[in-house]
């Protein structure tokens, strides 16, 4: 690797590091984000799944004394928060970041740099709202003539507590003093911007960075899914953006939005809570779904049933979902009329669902499955999701609404398609690309343990919230009485949840061990279809030693094999010589290729967010405006010196 | 800015330059932004009982269509940037980036002269007199801050403009995506205006 001379000094000269601590700092290597992406949503998981557990230790009995409601309170909101916009959402975004390039023929996203900066906004954005549990105080409403708003809160209660929707006013002003909740609204403001930042970033990427030949209907099905996640953040997190401001000034600039008492309403936050909140959901689930159809297909060794269909279902999906927002409002007051639109509205996504549903199975129908790790993990994504789904269709019933809503039903509801669905769809992706980012492969042995401890684990735990819920056990409840007799399920739901982090154990030795001394995996160990496969393992630093060119869906696969007249695939006689030559072109590269350059700006311009954050919390006391104006200039210099870093070195030549 | 993945092979499969493409995007979200924030002083304006005086009491209709008309001028001398710069004259597309900035300052200064009258004035009207005025400050004072953000873009576009052949370069913070918003935050002042200043 040589680089062309950089010019006279300037105090803009880029970076240069291409290992180290501070090549991470300034990478704009999309596939290196991806894997900070990945471990930090990973840490996250730990933390938010270590939250769940003290919950769960302290529902295991009756009357549980480790944590007071307050507590409580605060635990259950992190571990929400801290799953949704922590976990499920970055890693969404690691898979994208990954993944969606190689698999459209890119060298990288459009806009590098932005997205580094939406990878540092993030990372800021987390431990800006984690510094709550240092920073955040809890308060007394004002006035302080209701009891119970505890003062000395212990440290773990000392974190945001109005739950992950943030209910006004409750988590207004007049009922919350004290900083939690400015934790809470400004941390989500800074991961929305990060989030917004990619969005845009992946839908111009995947809009004008396509190989050749590569037309939209040719895209894989994760592509899609990835183009109308990025949608649905364009569309909604605005939304949220607008609430949380509103949030933000009611508390610290005396706007009186949600002050019921003076002429702000409430119903109000929860129409632009949902009209975000819903599509939020879809956010969540399109990746795995994305993932989902890309094993299924190359596990039966058949292609993927319906394609269209699944593209369109995935779209439809996405625009459904925004206008059936008020399903999360039945209890809240809304009209009766409305009520009956948004309850048809919301039956009718089961149908793009459905589709899906059929489509998958049509896949596996009369294919050879192979029962990999990865394929597990995707039929319990089916199995799991469609539990999660049909329990969901119950919610879209108005009456049967009213009787579900803040019990346990819905927390099993919503666990059964996050955590069987999303979750058990990361996994299947993990596993599956893994070789992708190493080289080698996970144990399959530790990867099949791991599966059925999660999937035995997971219907432990969240199987029996359903008949809990029913039963009348209400959520968000830190403790109940001995006589309800919910004690016994309640111990079986416990030992679910451990059963769970156990799982979590062994994946996280499998992947520990098998990055240094797993089998290698050559370049096409499942002998897939997508061209993310036609290049080395691992992914070399410029993806595609030549741009490829696609002919068909699965272009890749179509390269390998024919269909005799039965429609059966054969396998093409010079196949391995095409494997051989796509090979030696991905390592050594016939002519040069130019790679962006790292840059100092991103990181400083994420950085400067922490300071933002804290200056607005505290703004009222001496040093608040200070660093609030340090932020901002921190920025707005970033910003200035990213747009001068010399042209010259754009010009990076990275020779193989 | 002068951010995109590059190298010789790069093509862009829809035909539109991705700066370009990447802001019309960014700007489709902003939509819904604003319409949130129109949508909430639409909400609060009826709210009546709550403390006077309410926004629509205290326009100066006259003196807010001179800043419009001051805000609609600044598009047409951003026009007047991006004709310069294809026909790749330097000198003509700073000054009219320039005057394009001046423009926007002084609508800058309108509102801000603006808001002091509505406070200052007896009964003040401020953040938290009802929400009607929380909604009004909030939406117009979001579009100042696009307004000043767009600024500070034509500011850094003037500057980088003295270093040879910035402006015309393939790379770099470009004109087009920064007309685009430029005009987009016209285009959305005049829907505030209508909407806010001048139905009843
Ligand atoms: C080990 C696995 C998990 C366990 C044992 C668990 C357990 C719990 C418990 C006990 C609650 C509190 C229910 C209440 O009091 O209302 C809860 C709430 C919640 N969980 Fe989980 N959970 C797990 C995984 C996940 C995952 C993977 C996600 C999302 C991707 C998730 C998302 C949520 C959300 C959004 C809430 C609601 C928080 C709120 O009401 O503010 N959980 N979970
Ligand atoms: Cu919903």
């Amino acid at each position: 690797m040589a680089s062309t001379a950089a010019p006279a000094s300037t105090i803009f000269r880029r970076p240069k590091q291409t290992s180290g601590w501070m090549s991470w700092l300034t990478t704009v290597d999309h596939k290196k984000i991806g894997i900070m992406y990945g471990y930090s949503a990973f840490f996250f998981f730990i933390l938010g799944g270590l939250e769940a557990l003290i919950l769960r230790l302290q529902l295991a009995g009756p009357n549980g004394t480790v944590l007071d409601a307050n507590e409580y309170n605060a635990m259950f909101t992190m571990h929400g928060t801290t799953m949704i916009f922590l976990f499920v959402m970055p890693v969404g975004a690691a898979f994208f970041n990954y993944m969606m390039p190689l698999m459209i023929g890119a060298r990288d996203v459009a806009f590098p740099r932005l997205n580094a900066l939406s990878f540092w906004i993030f990372i800021f954005g987390g431990i800006f709202l984690y510094s709550s549990f240092l920073f955040g105080t809890t308060g007394p409403p004002a006035g302080g003539n209701l009891p119970g708003g505890a003062t000395d809160a212990s440290w773990l209660g000392s974190t945001i507590n109005g739950g992950w929707f943030m209910y006004q006013p409750n988590a207004g002003p007049r009922f919350s003093t004290g900083t939690v909740l400015d934790f809470g609204a400004i941390g989500l403001q800074i991961l929305g911007l990060a989030s917004l930042i990619s969005a845009v970033n992946f839908i111009a990427t995947i809009f004008n960075m396509r190989a050749k030949g590569m037309k939209l209907l040719r895209m894989p099905v994760f592509v899609w899914m990835t183009l109308v996640v990025a949608f649905l953040l364009l569309f909604s997190l605005p939304i949220i953006a607008v609430a949380l401001f509103m949030v933000t000034f009611d508390r610290q600039l005396g706007t009186l939005f949600f002050d019921t008492f003076q002429g702000g309403d409430a119903i109000l936050w929860q129409h632009l809570f949902w009209l975000f909140g819903h599509p939020e959901v879809y956010i969540l689930i399109l990746p795995a779904m994305g993932i989902v159809s890309e094993t299924l297909p190359v596990f039966s060794r058949k292609p993927l049933f319906g394609y269209p269909a699944v593209v369109f279902a995935g779209a439809a999906i996405g625009f459904l979902g925004f206008g059936v927002w008020a399903h999360h409002m039945f209890a809240s007051g809304i009209t009766p009329v409305a009520q009956a639109a948004f309850g048809l509205a919301t039956m009718t996504i089961a149908v793009p669902t459905g589709i899906k549903i059929f489509n998958w199975m049509g896949t596996m129908w009369m294919g050879k499955i192979k029962f990999t790790t990865p394929m597990l993990f995707s039929l319990g994504f089916v199995a799991l999701f469609v539990i999660g789904g049909l329990s969901g269709v119950t919610h879209s019933i108005v009456p049967a609404d009213w009787q579900q809503t803040d019990t346990y039903y819905i927390v099993a509801h919503f666990h059964y398609v996050l955590f069987g669905g999303a979750i058990f769809g990361i996994f299947a992706g993990l596993y599956y690309w893994f070789p992708k980012l190493t080289g080698r492969m996970l144990s399959e042995k530790l990867g099949k343990l791991h599966f059925w401890l999660m999937f035995i684990g997971m219907n432990l735990t969240f199987g029996p919230m359903h008949w809990l819920g029913l039963q009348g056990m209400v959520r968000r409840t830190w403790k109940y009485p001995e006589e309800y007799n919910f004690g016994t399920w309640n111990m079986v739901v416990t030992v679910g949840a451990y059963t769970i982090a156990l799982s979590i154990l062994v994946f996280m030795i499998n992947w520990v061990r098998s990055k240094r001394k797993g089998v290698e995996s050559g370049m096409d160990p499942w002998d897939a279809r997508t061209i993310e496969w036609s290049i080395p393992n691992p992914t070399p630093e410029w993806n595609f030693g030549v741009n490829p060119e696609v002919q068909a869906l699965d272009d890749w696969w179509h390269r390998k094999y024919d269909e005799n007249e039965e429609g059966r695939p054969v396998r093409k006689a010079e196949a391995d010589a095409t494997i051989a030559q796509f090979h030696d072109q991905g390592v050594n590269p016939p002519s040069p290729i130019h790679l962006p350059s790292p840059s100092y700006f991103p990181f400083l311009a994420g950085a400067a967010f922490l300071a933002i954050g804290y200056g607005v919390v505290y703004h009222t006391r001496g040093w608040g405006l200070p660093l609030l104006a340090f932020g901002v200039i921190l920025l707005l210099s970033s910003m200035i010196g990213w747009s001068l870093e010399p042209l010259e070195e754009d010009h990076e030549e990275v020779h193989a | 800015m002068s951010d995109i993945a590059h190298d010789e092979q790069l093509h862009e499969s829809t035909g539109i330059e991705t700066r370009k493409l990447a802001m019309w995007i960014f700007l489709s979200s902003e939509f819904m932004f604003f319409g949130a924030l129109i949508s909430n002083y639409l909400l609060f304006k009826g709210r009546v009982g709550y403390p006077e005086p309410y926004p629509s009491e205290m326009f100066d209709i006259p003196f807010t269509s001179v800043s419009s008309f001051v805000l609609l001028m600044s598009s047409l001398t951003m026009v007047l940037a991006d004709h310069a710069i294809h026909r790749d004259d330097q000198r003509a597309t700073r000054t009219w980036i320039v005057a394009t900035a001046l423009l926007g300052m002084v609508f800058l200064s309108g509102q801000a002269f603006e808001f002091t009258e509505f406070v200052l004035h007896d009964p003040p009207m401020t953040l938290s007199t009802n929400p009607a005025a929380s909604a009004f400050f909030t939406l117009t004072g979001f579009h100042g801050m696009h307004v000043l953000i767009g600024v500070i873009m034509l500011l850094t576009l003037a500057g980088t403009s003295f270093r040879k052949g910035r402006l015309s370069t393939a790379t770099g913070l470009n004109l087009e995506s920064v007309a685009l918003y430029w005009h987009f935050v016209d285009i959305i002042w005049i829907v505030i205006f209508t909407v806010v200043y001048l139905i009843k």
